[in-house]
């Protein structure tokens, strides 16, 4: 048996930055695409409102957050599946 | 006492089996309070939720973790020590170990591995009671150390990359909406830590538990956790975790890095994704590294944060005492029920760790930290400086 599972490293490096900095991007694009719009651009620059009430940057930060929303789902859902293997 | 005998008899063994399986909830619960800071520092410290909420969301999700997955129970002990010398006195002891260290680190306010505090603490009493060949020393390396050493590094590699991405993203954003948005995001990927928690960390007690149970002859050395194992195992990570170190959660959300909303999205995720990574992977290492090195990474993903080497690095060096200083207090605890022999033995360690635990305890609340001041500015040590100190600075 050897000391490094390099093969195992590699993975967890690559499906890491995918899921843990991969995910949060697609977030915060979401977000941006939500600020588009004349709510924010009249608000000041001390503004916390985020919805800019542009109705297609609203639909792209639907569309992301979906997508975070299914592989947060889809995580938990192998995690379930490798955790219990009667119940494949 | 005398009139004890060496080797406990049936009664004296099935009160041991109680002694060990108690301490060990004790210990689980010890790793609740200590690691919710894991999850939840980074949330607290951007007030993206409140301390009490925090602690309450992280609870919860901690029992739903402890029942997600069951891949690694079992495995934590019996794959580090050879499973046909450890007896029931070992495991307690060994716990022993992992509660002192445990304790003694969250007075401190220092965030360590309650995973190390246990390893450590069983390999202990397994070499005062059985030496060297007892101890499967290439597995504690390559399945402990190693991974010990490698995991906060890449947890620092993704949550400096993530810091880096959504601060670019987001960069035409006010200071306002982004840090709205991102402490929406954090409620999620702070949920997602505990969960990852619950999972991981419960399970560990869950093996000891098991182990306890194999080596007593109530369970085949083949069986999986009991179903009242891993009940009870969740409901006391979960109640610890609800309680709050509130120590620790002060020095890895005030102490290590000032914290902005998407730099506490960006570590949580970070640290989601390696735990949750790792352990389907078969490694079932420290949150407390992950978490830890996803902070600092935060700090260096953005330009201008500064990350408090000190510290880190105190943090470090308690990182490496962990494993030899549960280990020294666990083979201590073997040896004293050795000398004193059979049940008794094991009521003295128990009676000791209780009166430490109760110092500890009365310790802290001399300079106490709770959902109160767990936010204040940070002025070099756990404990926030007095309010009256507070005003005349």
């Amino acid at each position: 048996m050897s000391w490094i599972n390099l093969d195992a490293i590699w993975k967890i490096v690559v499906f890491g930055l995918l899921a843990g900095a991969g995910l949060p991007a697609l977030f915060s694009l979401g977000l941006l695409a939500l600020s588009q719009g004349p709510k924010t651009a009249n608000a000041g620059p001390d503004s916390d409102v985020v919805v800019g009430g542009n109705p297609a940057g609203l639909a792209a930060a639907v569309v992301a957050f979906l997508i975070v929303l299914a592989a947060v789902g889809w995580a938990i859902y192998e995690v379930y599946q490798i955790g219990h293997p009667a119940a494949k | 006492m005398a009139c004890l005998p060496e080797q406990p008899g049936p009664v004296g063994k099935d009160l041991i089996l109680v002694l060990v399986v108690v301490t060990a909830l004790g210990f689980d619960f010890t790793n609740g309070f200590h690691d919710t800071g894991n999850a939840m520092a980074t949330s607290i410290a951007t007030k993206a939720l409140s301390p009490r909420v925090a602690v309450g969301l992280s609870g919860i999700l901690n029992l739903v973790g402890a029942f997600l997955s069951l891949s690694v129970a079992a495995t934590i002990a019996s794959g580090l020590v050879d499973t046909h010398i450890v007896t029931l006195t070992v495991v307690f002891a060994g716990l022993a170990g992992g509660i002192t260290w445990n304790l003694l680190t969250w007075l401190l306010g220092i965030p360590s591995s309650s995973s190390h505090a246990l390893i450590g603490g069983v390999i202990g009493s397994t070499l005062a009671a059985a030496g060297g060949h007892a101890v499967l020393w290439h597995n504690l390396v390559a399945k402990v150390i190693i991974p010990a050493g490698l995991s906060p590094i890449i947890a620092a590699l993704v949550a400096a990359t993530g810091t880096w991405l959504l601060y670019r993203i987001s960069r035409s954003m006010t200071a306002g909406a982004r840090g709205h948005g991102f402490r929406i995001g954090q409620i999620g990927s702070a949920s997602m830590v505990s969960l990852a928690h619950g999972t991981n960390d419960a399970q560990k007690t869950m093996g000891v538990i098991t182990l306890a149970l194999i080596v007593n002859g109530t369970v085949p050395s083949n069986a999986t956790a009991p179903f009242w194992v891993v009940l009870s195992c969740a409901l006391a990570i979960s109640l610890g975790t609800y309680l709050g170190g509130w120590r620790v959660i002060r020095t890895l959300g005030k102490g290590l890095v000032e914290i902005e909303a998407p730099q506490g999205m960006a570590a949580e995720s970070a640290s989601a994704a390696v735990i949750l990574l790792s352990s389907s992977f078969g490694y079932s290492l420290s949150t407390t590294h992950v978490a830890t090195g996803s902070i600092i990474g935060t700090g260096l993903g953005k330009r201008g944060a500064e990350v408090r080497w000190n510290v880190a690095g105190r943090m470090a060096t308690a990182w490496l005492f962990t494993l030899p200083s549960a280990a020294v207090v666990g083979a201590g605890g073997e040896a004293l029920a050795h000398v004193i022999g059979g049940t008794a033995g094991v009521i003295v360690d128990l009676v000791i760790l209780v009166a430490l635990a109760t110092f500890i305890y009365i310790r802290s609340r001399a300079t106490k930290v709770d959902h109160n001041n767990v936010n204040d500015e940070w002025t070099g040590s756990v404990a926030p400086a007095e309010p009256e100190h507070a005003a005349a600075a």
